[in-house]
């Protein structure tokens, strides 16, 4: 089974390469990288596409198992295909919870059977996400589990938090850190600001995040442990890690596509879409993660994919869930961000591809002759409208929604084969 | 007038704002005859749906609508199928198909009328909502000044108390700016939410100086569970520091009007002699109320300013 990428730019940071090349596919592998290359194989005409390393989702809820009506793994990883992504990290906030051997061989072993990406589950960093005790590690990390996180639910106790870096250390894990000082977020609902005045809502202030990441920077370099900080939100938080980053700790941190285009200005129409922890902020954190993304003190963008169902939205904005479903329009809204001249593609690319992959520490998120043969081919000049109502994934929560992008997924290619085109599933 | 819904005093525009005043003008004129009652909103249904107490916005939409002959009933909350978990979209879904006009909406949650509003054919009218917005408050507020004063352009105003938590707060503060009103508020600096200089609104910890040269006072009634949750030490430091006495008066303006949107913490707010004092408008508020009240209705359900039943 051979397949042939045609005519495309390939672009793949991890070696520098950005020119029109093709690439041909063998048995799931990539085996050679070249001009015009003809051989006998399934083609892919990809003139006028861009041809990327398979993008790497390091932050997504499956909800499978437990929340099934939300989303699982066969509608979740749809929804990652359709989006461009080849591989996605699924949080372990189900139910039960992915801090036993048992359940993350589940979902590994589900993501074979009824998956169309490869599924990397994150183990908890606690039982139960407690924050009591530190979960059996060395037992999830057995069971294939990349990474440990009590995401959704900070380890609020700095003696748990400093036991579970050092203990992953044995590991060369990372942890994977949820900073929210839940006294100060207490009953927030958007970013504390002049909007949050505005519209009548209680402000969760960038201080939350700060403190956290703050607190976690310190017992990193107390450790030595390899420190992950999830969708960071702030300014104060880019500059954390940037001076922690130049004093040499292990830190690396990922921002969501959200986080990165909208404010906490939208939150004015009270679309509980718009409501998402941590908050959109305003403006100056939006442009202080812009410049975070280009000197590199943020490794890789993650969605934080995170479906809900149609009642735990259609409600008061005060009692919906958390959360946005952006599996399926990551793409086209970093593209717009290409688009503007905040970004530029390469970059772009590089925070999708080999960015995550050095974030997880796997031989991911490159093209080089002999890697396993997953390939996202993005169509810069597609057009189409955002329409939740279309969606793969059972999470229609989505802001974008209505909203014209330019810039779409064209083919995603997984272990060689092609399981999704132009945004629909093969 | 031009929207379907009142939500709020941010997105209107002062010319809205003076046609509901100019028109409740006519309806105080209503209210103080003999015979209260104008067959203007006859065949119209009025519903309240009040998911917070209330004395004064309730009875007082009530009143509004049977003054104009509209049909009005009170959803009493607490004893409805909203305690048999009967989600919102729902419950207003119920009340659309019986054929209500308008509904009137208090909730304790910020933004929720603006989403009942989305999701029904009714005329949606905040009586407050969160922290957000009372509209109708404002608006009578508003009225009651202007009666007093004869105008409302340039004058200086100061808000009293807990303005973080205030939705009477925020749609003062947007409808007096509206008209070109210094406004000033003052508290303990834990009830200060941020970014009012982006609003243009000075903000002070000291009644000496908040008060210096105004024209009116508003006083905000303090929620005594704010203080459980520590945003200042007692209810008697605090009236130490903000609740308004006589000798705060000798910094305002002579002729200076005090408000209070009730209901009152006599002795923690307000003093007794300020609230039962000359400068009070506190009753006039409520009666005004009622006028604006039914100009808002009236101007909701298709009335023009020219063709109000004399």
């Amino acid at each position: 089974m051979r397949l042939l990428v045609k005519g495309g730019r390939v672009i793949d940071p991890s070696s520098g390469l950005d020119k029109l090349t093709d690439i041909l596919i063998e048995d799931g592998r990539i085996i050679k990288v070249d001009e015009n290359i003809s051989a006998e194989a399934e083609v892919v005409d990809a003139t006028g596409k861009i041809v990327c390393p398979g993008f790497i989702d390091v932050h997504v809820h499956l909800r499978e198992p437990g929340f099934e009506y939300k989303e699982d793994i066969a509608s979740g990883t749809r929804a990652a295909a359709a989006g461009g992504f080849t591989t996605v990290c699924c949080m372990p906030n189900t139910n039960p919870i992915i801090d036993n051997v048992a359940v993350a061989s589940f979902v590994r072993e589900r993501a074979l059977r009824s998956g169309v990406v490869h599924v990397l589950p994150i183990g908890a960093v606690t039982k139960q996400q407690e924050g009591q005790e530190i979960s059996e590690i060395a037992d999830l990390v057995a069971a294939g589990c990349v990474a440990l996180s009590d995401d959704g639910r900070p380890v609020t106790r700095a003696d748990i938090m400093r036991n579970a870096l050092e203990y992953s250390k044995m590991f060369d894990l990372p942890v994977m850190s949820h900073c929210e000082d839940l006294d100060l977020s207490n009953g927030g609902q958007m970013h504390e600001g002049y909007y949050s005045t505005i519209y009548g809502l209680k402000g969760i202030p960038a201080e939350a995040e700060e403190v956290m990441v703050g607190r976690d920077i310190s017992l990193a370099r107390l450790t030595g442990a390899r420190l992950h900080i999830c969708h960071i939100s702030t300014a104060g938080s880019v500059q954390l890690i940037r001076r922690a980053k130049s004093e040499g700790i292990r830190i690396t941190c990922e921002v969501t596509p959200h986080h990165l285009t909208l404010t906490d200005e939208l939150v004015g129409s009270y679309d509980t879409d718009t409501k998402v922890n941590p908050p959109l902020r305003s403006q100056e954190h939006l442009e202080a993660l812009w410049a975070g993304l280009k000197d590199g003190t943020i490794d890789c963008i993650a969605t934080d994919h995170a479906p809900h169902h149609l009642e735990s939205k259609d409600c008061e904005y005060e009692l919906a869930s958390t959360g946005i479903s952006g599996l399926e329009t990551a793409i086209p809204v970093i593209m717009s961000l290409v688009e503007r001249g905040i970004l530029d593609m390469n970059t772009m690319i590089e925070k999708m591809t080999v960015g995550p992959a050095m974030v997880l520490g796997i031989d991911r998120g490159h093209l080089q002759e002999g890697a396993v043969a997953d390939v996202t081919i993005i169509d810069p000049q597609a057009v189409r409208r955002v329409d939740p109502a279309s969606f793969y994934s059972k999470g229609r929560n989505n802001p974008y929604k209505g909203r014209e992008y330019t810039g779409w997924p064209y083919a995603t290619i997984v272990a060689g084969k092609v399981v999704a085109r132009e945004g629909i599933i093969v | 007038m031009e929207h379907k819904d009142l939500l709020g005093l941010y997105d209107m525009s002062r010319r809205e704002i003076e046609l509901i005043l100019d028109t409740a003008l006519p309806m105080k004129d209503v209210i103080q005859r003999d015979i209260k009652k104008v067959p203007t909103l006859r065949g119209k249904a009025l519903v309240t749906v009040f998911y917070e107490n209330s004395t004064r916005t309730r009875t007082s939409f009530e009143i509004a609508g049977k003054y104009l002959s509209a049909d009005t009933v009170n959803l009493a909350v607490s004893t409805s199928s909203v305690q048999k978990g009967e989600s919102m979209r729902d419950t207003i879904k119920t009340l659309e198909v019986m054929g209500f006009d308008v509904l009137v909406m208090r909730h304790g949650m910020s933004g929720t009328p603006h989403y009942v509003a989305k999701n029904t054919k009714m005329s949606v009218i905040n009586a407050g909502d969160g922290s957000n917005e009372h509209p109708t408050q404002a608006l009578l507020d508003l009225f009651t000044i202007r009666e007093k004063k004869g105008y409302l352009d340039g004058l200086k105003v100061a808000i009293v108390g807990d303005i973080l938590h205030s939705r009477v707060a925020r749609s003062n503060i947007y409808g007096l700016t509206k008209f070109g009103c210094e406004v000033r508020v003052v508290g303990p600096s834990t009830l200060i939410p941020p970014g009012l200089d982006n609003l243009d609104v000075k903000w002070y910890y000291s009644m000496e100086e908040a008060l210096k040269g105004v024209d009116v006072i508003n006083v905000l009634r303090i929620q005594k569970e704010r203080q459980q949750h520590g945003l200042f030490p007692s209810l008697e430091e605090y009236a130490n520091l903000y609740m308004l006495r006589p000798e705060h008066l000798l910094h305002a303006k002579e002729d200076v009007l005090v408000l209070h949107p009730g209901p009152m913490n006599r002795g923690v707010e307000i003093s007794s002699q300020i609230a039962d004092g000359v400068q009070a408008l506190i009753n006039e508020q409520v009666t005004n109320g009622v006028a604006v009240r039914m100009a808002l209705l009236y101007l909701m359900m298709g009335g023009t300013k020219d063709e109000i039943a004399g």
